[in-house]
């Protein structure tokens, strides 16, 4: 991830806040997820889902900002971030 | 880091409550924008808190009109461009429901363009989306009265000979009290401007520029879905406020995105309730000048 | 009910103006219309009657509208209504079809003029009888009432709402500029003696409740919007549940479903009016304005010595297929005079099956059918005349 300062909270922001879950098999492979997460945590598993896409692998679990905006994006409901305070 | 596999205890996500999920994968194609628009949706009904059991949706035909098939509300899938009247209809008789009218472009600006514009007159208190991605994605990328000059479409192989709809300056025009733009990428503003939007009272529009990779994009070498994101990521502009004949869709510079109207204006029940009440009520004896009478 | 919404006395008034009584007493609170001659003093006085009853009336962009903003309303849980003539009833057709298919009550008043296209809009036709019962487009069953004076305007239009209620179906009104204008006595009684079906509600708690699941009657109780039971409504084929379901299996379930909640309730939906049929040697069969005609030639050539009979459709859709089948087998022939060019005859023609023969007075719109006219066609009936 590239900064065009580097951010005063840098050490802190490096920390892991989430944890990815990906439900596999609603994915279809956009990759809009991979492609716009901030912190290049996810990559395009090689792996096949039940419908023969290839969903999202966490690569970079330590640097997810928990900032949801996987979730947001992704247009199947396919991937959320929980983070550990709000885990139930 | 966990990929959960859909033999342990299934995950849910956290808009499952919101999702029909049995129905769940919905219909729309690989990276097609209206999921995220979808989510954006469900995102602003719950961080607005509503009472789900007064709240619907109606939606017309085509893609977008899909969607109402998939939330966990009551929700109404009607006929081709008949959303917002059928909207109004179920709005006025049961004005404590919040109506969401979801819809695309060719349904609720070409077939439904007449009813669309009547609606925003009347300020019927409806919180209209349309999912715009350029072309009829359902019946396999046709031009609509929002594919920009030029593009290529199954209907329109040399190019599209029309200028399409400025629709926010269309709805800001007819009386619309919120119009705003946004795409599919800017979904924390969309979001917000749908909470805005519901809380609005009137004829709130939300214009979403969204990826039709199979139909649109395809044609019109746009590439992949992503490709599309980002083409609209490079182009959009935020200008908030400006004057929405001037919010522009020109895809060979800049695409203007933001919130162009937030006004306050009576709603059709605020009107036909005063204006009954005043017919109903006795009009008061004309007042005679005083101390001009003859003897 | 508010005593305002039940005109209770003997008024003259026309029959458009009785349609909305007839709608408010049978507890109609929405309307949406469009202006169109010769419907719209249903309009008008829907106009200014609603709101004193805290009911809405709005005026659409058009038809189209009209037709869909009164199956948005009767989902909100209010009876509601529209009214028109034929150029806008051909505008409404499609959402005719998504009430069909959603199983959505509300009531239709098409005061008919002559056609096609713009035609004569002020002069009295019948010729919509067939798109009232195929004008939507696929396969499906219908109930259109036909009503022949203001009293049964007001009469029709409250019994429309109760089958649209009892069968969860648009229920058509099929009158005629005639009917809709002239101005006769009508009697409106007590609100206590006017029976209004209530929508049946569903006892399923959320999450049971399956919103096309028919009871014993072949017809499904109905959750409205915002009851909590956060119900999905589709012009797709949709199974029980409401949910769209795109193959044949689906498609048999609901099109037998949407059938035989009407053919199975045919015997209390079909009501015809029988006059001097048990002696009967021809018999004329009509409805509408043209029954009046059609009373007045039997009258007339009960009074010369010639057995002749009536049946009053009081309801056209269905068809009262098994009483025309007896009748036909036991006479020597049947008239039936409407101002189209031929319409309900051939119904009546398939129904006869070729037990008698059948004779029909056309008229092509514009005017009433003399009853001379039906006289005479009912004495070269007899005489095998053609």
């Amino acid at each position: 991830m590239k900064y065009w300062r580097k951010p005063l909270d840098e050490a802190a922001a490096g920390k892991s806040r989430g944890e990815i879950v990906v439900i596999v098999d609603r994915c279809k492979g956009c990759g809009f997820c991979i492609a716009y997460c901030p912190r290049g945590v996810l990559r395009l598993s090689s792996g096949f889902n039940k419908k023969g896409y290839h969903p999202p692998e966490v690569v970079n679990a330590p640097k997810c900002a928990a900032c949801h905006f996987c979730e947001a994006l992704c247009p199947e409901f396919a991937i959320y971030v929980v983070e550990p305070d709000t885990k139930t | 880091m966990k990929i959960r596999k859909p033999s342990k205890e299934p995950p849910v996500h956290p808009k499952d409550s919101l999702l029909r999920v049995e129905r769940i994968p919905h219909i729309w194609c690989p990276g097609c924008g209206i999921g995220t628009v979808f989510g954006a949706v469900m995102g602003a009904i719950q961080k607005s808190g509503c009472d789900l059991d007064r709240l619907a949706m109606v939606s017309g035909i085509g893609c977008t009109g899909r969607m109402a098939g998939y939330i966990r509300l009551d929700s109404f899938h009607t006929t081709h461009g008949r959303a917002i009247p059928f909207a109004t209809g179920l709005k006025l008789a049961r004005p404590e429901t919040k109506v969401l009218v979801v819809s695309g472009d060719g349904d609720l600006l070409a077939i439904g363009g007449n009813h669309f514009i009547h609606a925003a007159r009347r300020n019927i208190d409806l919180t209209v989306i349309c999912v715009n991605n350029l072309n009829y994605g359902m019946t396999g990328g046709q031009q609509a009265p929002s594919t920009p000059f030029g593009a290529r479409t199954p209907t329109s192989v040399a190019g599209s000979p029309e200028e399409p709809f400025n629709f926010c300056h269309l709805a800001a025009a007819c009386g619309a009290v919120y119009v705003a733009r946004w795409t599919a990428l800017h979904i924390r503003l969309l979001t917000n401007a749908i909470t805005e939007a519901m809380q609005k009272r009137g004829f709130s529009f939300l214009e979403v520029l969204t990826p039709c990779p199979s139909s649109f994009g395809r044609r019109n070498k746009m590439g992949s879905a992503l490709d599309t994101l980002k083409f609209y990521h490079d182009r959009s502009v935020i200008r908030n406020g400006i004057d929405p004949r001037d919010a522009l869709l020109d895809y060979d510079n800049q695409i203007v995105v933001g919130r162009f109207v937030d006004i306050e204006r009576p709603t059709f029940t605020d009107n036909y309730e005063a204006v009954n009440l005043r017919h109903a009520m006795p009009s008061p004896e004309p007042e005679r000048p005083q101390g001009r009478r003859k003897p | 009910m508010s005593d305002k919404s039940v005109l209770t006395g003997t008024w003259f008034m026309n029959g458009d103006h009785a349609c909305c009584e007839g709608a408010l007493a049978a507890g109609c609170r929405f309307f949406a219309g469009y202006p169109i001659t010769p419907a719209t003093e249903v309009a008008e006085r829907m106009s200014r009657r609603l709101p004193e009853l805290g009911g809405i009336y709005i005026q659409m962009e058009d038809e189209l509208a009209s037709m869909a903003a009164i199956l948005g309303a009767s989902w909100g849980g209010v009876k509601a209504m529209t009214s028109t003539s034929g150029p806008g009833f051909s505008l409404m057709m499609e959402n005719i079809g998504l009430g069909i298919c959603t199983e959505t009550p509300c009531v239709v008043c098409n005061v008919q003029r002559a056609g096609p296209s713009t035609g004569l809009p002020t002069l009295v036709a019948q010729g919509d009888m067939m798109q009232a019962r195929w004008g939507s487009h696929g396969h499906y069953e219908i109930i259109a009432l036909s009503p022949s004076s203001p009293q049964e305007m007001f009469d029709f239009t409250i019994r429309a709402f109760n089958l649209s209620e009892q069968y969860r179906l648009p229920v058509i009104i099929l009158a005629d500029e005639v009917v809709g204008h002239m101005n006769e006595r009508v009697v409106i009684p007590p609100a206590g003696e006017i029976e209004v079906v209530k929508r049946r509600k569903p006892t399923a708690p959320p999450g049971e409740y399956r919103p096309y699941q028919p009871d014993a009657d072949g017809v499904a109780p109905m959750a409205g919007c915002g009851e909590g039971y956060r119900i999905h409504v589709t012009g797709l084929t949709h199974d029980e549940r409401g949910y769209p379901g795109m193959n044949a299996a689906t498609q048999e379930q609901m099109m037998e479903r949407l059938i035989r909640k009407i053919r199975a309730n045919r015997d209390s939906i079909i009501r015809t009016e029988n006059v001097f049929l048990d002696d009967a040697e021809v018999v004329v069969v009509a409805y509408g304005i043209s029954a009046r005609s059609a009373r007045h030639a039997v009258q007339e050539a009960r009074a010369k010595g010639i057995r002749a009979g009536l049946i009053k459709l009081e309801t056209v859709w269905p068809f009262p297929e098994e009483l025309i089948r007896s009748v036909a087998s036991r006479v020597r022939a049947l008239v039936m005079p409407e101002i189209n060019a031929g319409q309900m005859v051939l119904e009546m023609e398939r129904c006869a099956g070729g037990a008698c023969p059948v004779r029909m007075v056309a008229h092509h719109g514009g005017a009433l059918i003399p009853p001379a006219k039906v006289l005479d066609a009912v004495r070269k009936a007899l005489k095998g005349r053609p």
